[in-house]
């Protein structure tokens, strides 16, 4: 094997898999208590260190606003924490969405890890949620959403909160796939100049734009120690950074990430791209996302209400993009199709 | 005309906003402010607006109660001190108005059941939510027609008008939204979602609204109850608005609401603070109508 030379080799780095939970958003939460187990249990023989399990929205997530999955997250995380030989589950928390009610009960359930959410400018809605993840005892993450709406500056100071609130590990999170290497590098070195030295720095990246694995490397370039992917990339949007090509580009570097590599490429090609609804892959739509800044999540639900509304998908994701529209605000894509629907004269206003 | 004189507890922004809402009022009139602060700039608003003002709490305004004939107060303090508050003042017959999470009276959603409340000579009302004033109507106008077996609102809010209070106790106001959009709504099970978006120019309140009947909605029953409901609110909430909807897919029914403040001391992005303060504004006008109509007296409450 060709080796390279660099300045990463020997850098420990945690990987933490998505397809559970990010992938949930491409599978429109339709994934079963049989294929969770199957694909955690691969994982971790793969020797994936963290994995996380809940509805793509995270605890709290079963709603209209972001559709009902097939079990409820107890359910899954019951069925999926004790096959676990060495990985740990971890789940998904937005204040907001998800409560501390919700978090003890996945807790009793098993998971042990979770990514306390917000968007780039409102940590101060977690420092609840964070406390309490912290008094389980659980490893706890501050996550930074959507981070290209902050700059550096700013995302220090979020993260300093959230790390003040007692989070183990700040995350810059890419979910739009917006951010280009520089962009990363310059958030991350910011969290990296204000955080505590034993406080570790994550980054999470969506494909959209075909960067996910550049960006980890920069992120790692720039002190960050803990990467979210996905195997195969099953996840929102283009997916997230598959997992499995990133640890082949970790182990060409010499950085040390403790997986099985070809473990890991037999459970993408063998067991979750069989799953897949649709290739997860940059299509005209996800690269909209990327190149617009917009919600990951917001992919699957704008192509639906661009076939009930006859508004082409990419002009209602280029919309929500100028009105800013955050994770979560899901409701507003049936919202904007219908208003721009009324203005194209698609659909008529209801009148008493 | 004669007036009930009333005093606000909490000098932040909400308790800002209601002097000016009550003093337009033709049956309140705003008599005290009560901040923690003397350096406040609420306290400081107040006094120059012809209120009298007391940085000491609620301890610094009881012994003037009765010589300054104080019937409603409204609390907008945050939900751990407010029971102690409606105790001193409820003790005194004045009658509380809750715009905290507490919720320790009957909850409040002025169209829907003040009447009941104010019929009831109830001595503490609570106002829920902003969330819960914007959407209850609308849920409450489906389940009157048809019964809704889950109805779920989410709640965009502009980053600038969510106050510390909120955004360090997000679970309680998720849990007193969903709870009384199941007791108020009419809803069987009630979920609320809300979403803090730091947009600029702030983005205008955002509310959307679904519920699942539980057999085929009436399209036409059903809006037609909404729009009727829709009037109602603007009759105190003026920027209470319909932008898409009501639309239907099988059981499921869903209303897009904007809410636009009046601008008076918060901007009009924060119409969540807003339909707060006039709904508020709108209970205590009930109670004080039926008070000075001689139809219902208020009455001292012993302490426990």
């Amino acid at each position: 094997m060709m080796s390279s030379t660099n300045n990463l080799k020997g850098r420990k780095v945690v990987l933490h898999d998505m397809c559970l939970r990010d992938g949930m958003h491409a599978k429109r939460e339709q994934i079963s208590i049989d294929q969770m187990v199957k694909v955690a249990t691969a994982l971790d023989a793969a020797g994936v260190p963290y994995i996380q399990v809940t509805h793509g929205g995270g605890l709290g997530g079963n709603s209209l606003q972001h559709g009902f999955a097939l079990a409820s997250n107890e359910e899954y995380i019951s069925a999926v924490a004790p096959k676990m030989k060495q990985a740990k589950v971890s789940v998904l928390l937005i204040p907001g969405l998800g409560t501390m009610r919700e978090l003890q009960s996945a807790y009793d359930c098993g998971a042990r890890s979770v990514h306390v959410a917000t968007h780039c400018t409102e940590a101060d809605t977690s420092p609840q949620h964070i406390a309490f993840a912290r008094k389980l005892g659980m490893d706890t993450t501050g996550f930074l959403m959507m981070a290209h709406l902050n700059d550096p500056a700013g995302i220090a100071k979020q993260g300093k909160l959230m790390e003040n609130y007692g989070a183990h590990t700040v995350y810059v999170t890419d979910s739009a796939g917006y951010m280009l290497p520089e962009d990363v590098k310059a958030r991350v070195q910011a969290l990296r100049d204000v955080l505590k030295p034993e406080t570790e720095i994550g980054f999470h990246g969506h494909h959209n734009l075909g960067m996910g694995i550049a960006n980890s490397i920069a992120a790692i370039e720039a002190g960050a120690s803990r990467i979210d992917g996905s195997v195969a990339g099953l996840g929102a949007g283009a997916g997230n950074t598959p997992l499995e090509v990133f640890a082949a580009v970790c182990e060409r570097m010499g950085i040390d990430t403790g997986v099985d590599l070809f473990k890991l490429m037999d459970a993408a090609e063998d067991i979750i791209v069989p799953m897949m609804d649709h290739i997860v892959r940059v299509d005209r739509e996800s690269l909209t996302l990327g190149f617009a800044g917009v919600y990951s999540t917001f992919l699957l639900h704008s192509k639906r209400a661009a076939e009930r509304f006859g508004v082409p998908a990419r002009d209602i994701l280029v919309e929500l993009g100028r009105k800013k529209m955050i994770g979560g605000q899901e409701d507003m894509i049936m919202d904007t199709a219908m208003t721009m629907a009324k203005e194209r004269g698609l659909l008529k206003e209801v009148t008493a | 005309m004669k007036k009930i004189r009333c005093a606000l507890i909490g000098s932040g922004n909400i308790g800002t906003d209601l002097i000016y809402k009550i003093q337009r009022s033709p049956v309140l009139e705003p008599v005290w402010m009560v901040g923690i602060d003397p350096e406040s700039e609420g306290l400081a608003r107040a006094r120059s607006m012809g209120l009298k003002t007391t940085a000491e709490g609620v301890d610094g305004l009881l012994p003037h109660v009765l010589e300054d004939n104080i019937q409603i107060a409204f609390d907008a303090t945050s939900a751990y001190v407010h029971a102690e508050n409606s105790r001193k003042l409820n003790e005194l017959g004045v009658l509380m108005i809750d715009l905290t999470p507490a919720a320790i009276g009957p909850l409040c959603v002025p169209p829907v059941n003040l009447r009941e409340h104010a019929d009831k000579v109830e001595m503490n009302v609570n106002m829920i939510s902003c969330a819960g004033q914007a959407t209850i109507p609308i849920v409450n106008a489906v389940s009157r027609i048809q019964s809704v077996g889950y109805a779920e609102i989410v709640a965009s809010l502009a980053s600038k008008s969510v106050g510390p209070g909120t955004r360090a106790n997000l679970d309680e106001f998720t849990y007193t939204t969903s709870n009384a959009i199941e007791k108020v709504g009419g809803a069987r099970k009630g979920k609320a979602l809300a979403i803090i978006n730091p947009a600029e120019p702030p983005m205008i309140m955002r509310n959307t609204i679904s519920c699942l009947t539980d057999d085929e909605p009436d399209h036409v029953k059903i809006t037609e109850s909404i729009l009727q409901m829709i009037k109602e609110v603007q009759k105190y909430v003026p920027g209470y608005r319909l932008v898409n909807g009501p639309i239907y897919d099988g059981n499921k029914v869903q209303v897009f609401m904007e809410v636009a403040g009046l601008g008076d001391y918060l901007p009009k992005y924060a119409g969540n603070l807003d339909i707060m303060t006039a709904a508020a504004t709108r209970t205590a006008e009930m109670f004080a109508e039926e008070i000075l109509a001689g139809r219902i007296q208020l009455k001292a409450v012993e302490a426990a």
